[in-house]
């Protein structure tokens, strides 16, 4: 109930900073950290621990290591046995799940509110204590080629996106796939994955976000209760590896069997490490929102409704990381136009933000949906864990949320011409390009239906 | 008075653990069914109407049109083109989604509830419901769209298997009937009117309202929706779907994966052997990490990331599907582990403890499904737009507790006959 009033108040004040203490925080004595968000909608909840640690410290040979431990961490412990943690999540009513990212690894539960208890326990059991068996390994590391299969060795677009990324970066480890390549996955071995977990999963290098009707104190005791006995380890350094400037444009072409070609153009673009100072990545991320926020932003309105030049355009930019940061622009051509004149159509908007600068109203407009989102984004719980866990993930504070918020509010029309100017910049430059193939075109089977 | 009267169900029902949602159901001056949930936690409001206007009505030789007419609505409406729809909205803050499937056309606005967004919002809303132009040449260009989306999909292997799928299982019903390339150019303009007409109306629609307003505002807000709508009647259903004989259809692809589907036309919205049928096929394959299928497939053998089982009941009897991807060259020996788990479990049902698990995990994670105002939103909208009784979340809970091993055979062997078993493969060796 307290939420409905706090909110028009905070939303009048621009979002200013909250006077409230939720979220709330605690530091174990073996350092990890507990931030609680309390939210009474619903009697539910839900607990995810994330791990300062994802396929960006990973290292060549070995790529795809941290996405498989991630598979390993349901196969047991000593007082847990193989696949027992599914089906005490299940049991409990609850649904989970884990996920992978350059950054980190991260494992969720959601549950009913009186199961929070079990599931701290379970997460405090597996930090510490899990079983790499050989035998559970040479099955599962089966099961993450199956799905390296599925999501990029028979998906166009994801083979084009890993090809462009190992073009684009050639020190940085962002080169690598999350996923990692096959030939890695093929040689890797149950003591790869040991290895892993020995250095990583411990305490001092992760974090427990819950969000739901809880009271943090409690949280915060049963924390005490699971987690505080295990103990923390001094990590390995981690030297910062910087991606060498690039000087020139960069070309990558995928063949694959499909019928529309894709065209992603990939800039090297900041990141926000300063949330007082930096100004560049806001700007940036209001570019996008001008550019492609809504049905009648500027890239749809006249690449795909006016011009007809695409079948679909947009922007990806995320200016929040640990490693290196890019802008793409992605897009198919219509039928009879090519890549390159949807190309040439995408430089020709940039072009024009260049030189004309962008209009208070849409610049407005950005906001107003920025401002909307951030009470839709309050209707999962879920939700609210993850951007918790993602903005601490790459080393910005959570309780500086509202801040950027507010410096995102204050982005000015002539900031947002200027990072114009700046990044995309040809030099910076990587294009990559999906070069459609016939079905047949090895000849090697008709694409014919046979029945039986 | 009625603050407190409210104020005391509420109480009420925060002590008896296994209640549901309140909604709130009327029929409109106009004649739409109205369902609502009022949620005053956060200051937005969901609004969604939806129409039996989906692809079942396309006429033969015109598939696709239910979708066309769908996406097009709110691309120009009244004085408003497609441009000032989208501006406007941004605006505001508010987003249009929605979409058609099989069964509905659907059309959703979220906003924030303060009274200066929400009524600009509405205004939009309604425009596109009662007065979309379908201007001939946003239709030409979005059917140019549509067509290479099409094309594209029939190079994708999940998408190949998925189209097989479906015709096999529906030889002689539109469920089974698919946009082409030639369907959508066959569509004009006079058919999306034409189908909009007799479609979007009053007496066909179900309008569902969830979030930061009362009882007297939904009335109201209900109302002026339906009053722009003609009254209209509501669709009439196709004959129901005939059982398909047992086939395998195998499909070619270059591909590393195959994709396996396997499945029938199951049940229906609102069928009773459907608690049985949900309980039972938790063990089977919809209970995620749990599941047999899963154990036996994956776990196991490791041949797939993702197998499942589950049954999708519609209108009229939706499907029961079996899915899995799977290297190639392995397909054969994956389908024949689906098939020994599906006989097994046909032969003999769960075990006690499977069905425990099942039930423990089906009544606890009810919670979990009412969270979110979105949540209650596609509940509040399922139960409105298939005709479910009102309080059937109140008794979710307590009908997948009276489900018994028997039911659960009886049900399967009912629904699930191996001779009637579609099979589709594409890419298998």
């Amino acid at each position: 109930m307290r939420l409905k009033y706090l909110l028009p108040v905070l939303l009048a004040a621009g979002l200013s900073t909250a006077a409230s203490a939720n979220p709330y925080e605690t530091t174990l004595k073996n350092g990890l950290r507990v931030i609680v968000k309390e939210d009474r909608r619903a009697p539910t909840a839900v607990q995810m621990v994330w791990y300062r640690i994802g396929s960006t410290d990973e290292v060549d040979g070995a790529s795809g290591v941290a996405h498989v431990l991630e598979h390993m961490m349901f196969k047991g412990t000593p007082s847990v046995g193989t696949g027992e943690f599914n089906k005490r999540v299940a049991a409990a009513g609850g649904r989970d799940n884990a996920f992978t990212s350059r950054d980190y690894t991260a494992y969720f539960q959601q549950v009913p509110k009186e199961k929070l208890p079990e599931m701290m326990q379970l997460e405090a059991d597996r930090m510490r204590h899990l079983n790499v068996d050989a035998k559970e390994f040479a099955q599962e590391i089966k099961v993450v080629m199956e799905e390296r299969r599925m999501r990029t060795d028979d998906n166009p677009q994801s083979k084009l996106f890993e090809q462009m990324n190992a073009v684009a970066f050639q020190a940085h480890p962002y080169r690598r796939p999350i996923i990692g390549w096959m030939n890695d996955l093929e040689t890797m071995t149950a003591a790869d994955a040991k290895a892993w977990y020995d250095t990583w999963y411990v305490p001092n290098n992760a974090y427990v976000v819950v969000t739901g009707d809880v009271d943090h104190k409690e949280v915060f005791a049963l924390a005490e209760k699971y987690y505080a006995p295990l103990e923390g380890r001094a990590l390995p350094l981690r030297k910062q590896q910087i991606e060498p400037a690039q000087e020139g444009t960069r070309k990558v072409t995928v063949k694959a069997p499909a019928e529309l070609p894709v065209l992603i153009m990939g800039y090297k673009a900041p990141i926000l490490r300063d949330i007082e100072k930096d100004s560049e990545p806001y700007a940036l991320e209001m570019l996008a929102a001008i550019l492609d926020g809504h049905d009648a932003a500027r890239f749809n309105k006249k690449l795909v409704r006016e011009d007809k030049v695409a079948l679909s355009v947009g922007i990806d930019y995320d200016n929040t990381a640990r490693g290196p940061g890019m802008l793409y622009l992605h897009g198919t051509p219509s039928e009879g136009k090519t890549a390159g004149e949807l190309e040439a159509a995408l430089r020709a908007e940039i072009a024009q933000v260049q030189k004309d600068g962008v209009s208070a109203q849409e610049l407005k407009r950005a906001k107003a949906q920025l401002v909307a989102g951030q009470v839709y984004k309050l209707d999962s719980m879920f939700g609210q864990a993850m951007e918790i866990g993602q903005i601490e993930a790459v080393g910005l504070p959570y309780k500086k949320i509202d801040r950027m918020l507010e410096k995102l509010q204050k982005v000015t029309a002539a900031e947002v011409q200027a990072v114009a100017k700046k990044y995309f910049n040809d030099d910076a430059l990587t294009i990559g390009l999906l070069d459609p193939q016939p079905l047949d075109g090895k000849a090697r089977r008709p694409a014919v239906a046979t029945r039986h | 008075m009625k603050r407190l009267l409210t104020a005391a169900f509420v109480l009420l029902i925060s002590q008896t653990a296994l209640a549901g949602v309140k909604i709130e159901h009327w029929v409109s001056p106009s004649g739409a069914r109205v369902y609502f949930v009022e949620s005053r936690v956060l200051p937005m409001l969901d609004v969604q109407v939806d129409f039996a206007a989906g692809s079942v009505f396309d006429p033969e030789g015109k598939s696709g049109l239910a979708g066309m007419t769908r996406s097009t609505l709110d691309l120009g409406a009244g004085k408003l083109d497609e441009t000032a729809i989208a501006e406007q909205m941004a605006d505001t803050g508010a987003n249009l989604a929605g979409g058609a499937d099989s069964d509905r056309a659907s059309v959703a606005l979220r906003t924030l509830s303060a009274k200066d967004k929400r009524e600009p919002a509405l205004d939009i809303l309604r425009n596109v419901l009662h007065a979309p132009r379908f201007d001939a040449a946003i239709l030409e260009r979005e059917k140019a769209r549509t067509i290479a989306g099409l094309k594209e999909a029939l190079t994708r292997p999940d998408s190949i298997a998925g189209k097989a799928f479906w015709s096999a299982m529906y030889p002689n019903h539109p469920y089974g009937r698919q946009a082409t390339p030639e369907s959508i150019t066959a569509l004009g303009r006079d058919d999306l009117i034409a189908f909009h007409a007799r479609y979007y109306n009053a007496a066909n629609a179900s309008i569902t309202l969830v979030g930061d307003l009362s009882r007297q505002e939904a009335e109201k807000i209900a109302e002026s929706i339906a009053a722009g709508l003609p009254k209209g009647e509501a669709a009439t259903l196709p004959a129901a779907p005939e059982k398909p004989k047992w086939s395998l259809t195998q499909l070619t692809h270059p591909a590393t994966q195959a994709h396996v589907y396997v499945g029938l036309p199951a049940i229906e919205r609102g069928n009773p052997d459907f608690f049985p049928l949900l309980v039972g096929n938790y063990t089977l394959g919809g209970g995620g990490f749990v599941s047999r299928l899963m154990k036996e497939v994956r776990d196991k053998r490791g041949y797939a990331y993702s197998v499942y089982s589950h049954f999708s009941p519609m209108r009229q009897a939706g499907p029961f599907q079996i899915g899995l991807q799977t290297k190639r060259s392995q397909a054969k020996d994956a389908i024949k582990v689906v098939r020994e788990v599906l006989d097994g479990f046909l032969k003999d049902g769960p075990s006690d403890d499977e069905l425990s698990a099942a039930k423990a995990n089906l009544t606890g994670s009810f919670p979990l499904r009412l969270d979110s105002n979105k949540k209650l939103l596609d509940n509040a909208a399922a139960i409105g737009f298939y005709g479910l009784p009102l309080d059937y979340l109140d008794q979710y809970q307590a009908k997948v507790e009276a489900v018994t091993v028997n039911d659960i055979k009886q049900a399967f062997s009912r629904r699930v006959r191996p001779e009637n078993l579609i099979t589709v493969t594409v890419a298998a060796d």
